[in-house]
């Protein structure tokens, strides 16, 4: 053994682990704003955990109780009501932060090469949050988790030759119920958050092995020092775990200001319509799932049934996420950075984010002629984005980018 | 273009805002309640008046007596003696004595649980709804309602809306709605208050985490930090 080492080291590697993904880990000094919300959202996964593990102790997850013990929760049980408003200001407060961590990805070029595999590993981890928090939305058993779960999962029916088959299997019956909201319970406290903390720790992994790319796009790695230590990279800690902590100060104010003082926040967060017990022989006038999962629901309905099938909606939706796996593959610019990239990049992420911002909107509103041929032109808009992009991102005059980060 | 970009993180949180107006925007024209959840006068005199007037035919069956004579300020005894008329305990959930069968016979339908009537369909209906009934002789209480056509609900407080005065009588609906919107979430009593706390600590973090980052980002300025290891 090695003498010089401490008692633990000779045992675990605890100062390696430390040096390499903290003290030691050189991350450009140049991060701006959007590199707050991969911190954030760590923190936001850990109170979804610690709040969870508090729900799970007074939820009956039992189609008889369900509902009636989430109100339990929210008066009999002490301060029920704080933890139950902050896991559900939580999962929309995650999805804000998550949509705000992918789109610091796109103005950056964090998807290109080296960082494909971290990418692919975020958009896995995006696509078991959308999966976790809607078999979350299930278990209050209120009128929108019974009829958005039968909507939804109503699309696998869709599916040719196996869809009622799948459908059943799915459901363990016919129809939404006790069977459904006993397992989505079991995947949501289980299956999917375990899935959620290794995803997560692969795709923290996956960025200390190559490095974190920054605002201007770039490579500090290729300008060392002496001791080969990059000339424009600071140790993590303590540098960005302190400003970190201002970061997630500023956060909490926000939450907080939602939890105390708008936890509904008017039907956005909680809907109205949840207030009321699942009653599978009244369908609400209008169903509508979350904001954060609308686009989708947008993408869904904008694709006409084909041959009596929803079919290809349901195929339309899940290819509007299954596309953004291949960005880094489509884009074709030799620069990272919006700060260097052309013109047409700039306006096609332009009318990207205002097509996505478009589709949420949409998938929380009734469908009308005019919604409808809304809904078509802004999701040929999305997946012209992608199927567009070797295009746009080889024409157009790119600035020069420096050898060095820039200064502000 | 540079601009466009820097305008988006205000665009999104522009857009959390709209989205509120919207909300607020949508369903047919309601009165503005304009309930105080701290006015615990409003408060009891809604708790009598629902006891007295609704509290027969509707369940609020997630409320337990004893928690709305301490979140009011009423003591068990006059809990007992003001608010319970069939026999309950103290601790008993708050449900009508009405049976479904006999609900069914006498009105065509079972009077729907009220706990969270002002979450699922807000203060100003309820306020718009009690005040709503006119003269119908082709209903089968001779009422109907201006925004909910054809309620099977007779006016049960046409009594007070004769005698009294019409603000009078606009402030005990009022005072029902308020409570009743205590009932659908008695916690946020204390909510709002423990709000101005949780942020006045947050904002004193504020201030000590960044003169915090300030201290040791001189160091990165600088050019320092290499020097100090």
């Amino acid at each position: 053994m090695d003498n010089n080492k401490s008692w633990i080291d000779q045992r675990f590697p605890l100062t390696k682990v430390w040096n390499e993904h903290l003290a030691e880990y050189y991350t450009p000094r140049n991060f701006n704003f959007w590199y707050f919300f991969g911190s954030l959202a760590m923190l936001v996964l850990v109170m979804q955990i610690v709040t969870g593990i508090f729900l799970t102790m007074h939820f009956k997850p039992d189609a008889a109780n369900a509902f009636a013990s989430v109100e339990y929760i929210m008066r009999d049980v002490d301060w029920g009501w704080l933890i139950r408003y902050l896991h559900s200001t939580g999962a929309s407060a995650f999805f804000i932060v998550i949509y705000l961590h992918m789109y610091r990805g796109l103005l950056y070029g964090s998807y290109k090469a080296p960082r494909e595999l971290i990418w692919i590993l975020g958009m896995v981890l995006y696509i078991a949050l959308m999966a976790e928090a809607f078999m979350g939305y299930v278990l209050p058993w209120g009128q929108m988790s019974y009829w958005g779960a039968q909507v939804i999962i109503s699309l696998f029916g869709s599916v040719p030759v196996i869809g009622p088959d799948l459908l059943v299997w799915i459901l363990g019956d016919y129809a939404v119920g006790d069977p459904a909201l006993n397992r989505f319970f079991s995947l949501h406290v289980i299956a999917l958050p375990l899935i959620l903390v290794v995803l997560v720790f692969l795709h923290i992994v996956a960025l200390h092995t190559v490095g974190s790319n920054n605002p201007d796009g770039v490579e500090i790695k290729k300008n060392k020092d002496k001791d080969g230590i990059p000339k424009d990279g600071i140790p993590f800690h303590p540098y960005y775990s302190v400003k970190d902590i201002v970061g997630v100060v500023v956060f909490l104010m926000i939450f907080s200001a939602v939890v105390f003082f708008a936890p509904a926040m008017n039907g956005y967060f909680l809907e109205h319509a949840n207030f009321v017990e699942a009653n599978p022989l009244k369908t609400p006038d209008h169903i509508a799932p979350l904001w954060y999962l609308t686009p989708f629901y947008s993408v869904l309905r904008a694709i006409p049934p084909m041959f009596g099938s929803q079919f290809p909606g349901v195929v339309g939706m899940f290819a509007a996420l299954l596309i953004l796996l291949a960005l880094p593959w489509l884009d074709r610019s030799k620069v990272k950075s919006i700060r260097y990239r052309s013109w047409p990049y700039k306006a096609a992420l332009a009318i990207f984010v205002i097509s996505f911002i478009v589709l949420g909107w949409l998938g929380m509103q009734p469908v009308t002629e005019l919604n409808a041929l809304l809904a078509r032109i802004f999701t040929v808009a999305y997946f012209g984005f992608f199927i567009l992009m070797p295009w746009f991102t080889s024409i157009g005059k790119t600035k020069e980018v420096p050898a060095r980060v820039t200064e502000k | 273009m540079k601009k466009l970009f820097k305008t988006i993180p205000s665009v999104l949180a522009g857009l959390v805002v709209s989205f509120n107006v919207l909300a607020a925007g949508t369903g047919a024209a309601l009165d503005h309640a304009n309930t105080d959840i701290n006015d615990q006068k409003s408060l009891k005199n809604g708790a009598n008046l629902f006891m007295n007037y609704c509290s027969g035919c509707h369940s609020i069956s997630f409320m337990r007596y004893n928690r709305i004579g301490k979140d009011l300020g009423i003591s068990d005894a006059d809990v007992e003696k003001n608010l319970m008329f069939n026999g309950e305990k103290i601790g008993d959930k708050v449900t009508s004595s009405m049976s479904d069968a006999g609900a069914v016979k006498w009105f065509g339908t079972t009077p729907p649980d009220l706990s969270l009537v002002s979450r699922s369909k807000g203060v100003d209906w309820i306020y718009t709804y009690l005040r709503g009934f006119y003269k119908d002789d082709s209903r089968p209480f001779g009422v109907n309602n201006k925004i909910l056509v054809n309620a099977s609900m007779p006016d049960v407080l046409w009594e007070l809306k004769q005698n009294k005065s019409t603000e009078d009588f606009d402030q005990d609906v009022r005072d029902i709605t308020n409570f009743l919107d205590y009932v659908g979430e008695p916690a946020k009593l204390i909510r709002v208050d423990l709000g101005y706390k949780v942020m006045g600590f947050l904002f004193i973090l504020f201030i000590l985490s960044y003169l915090l980052k300030k201290e040791y980002w001189k160091d990165v300025k600088y050019g320092k930090w290499r020097a100090k290891n």
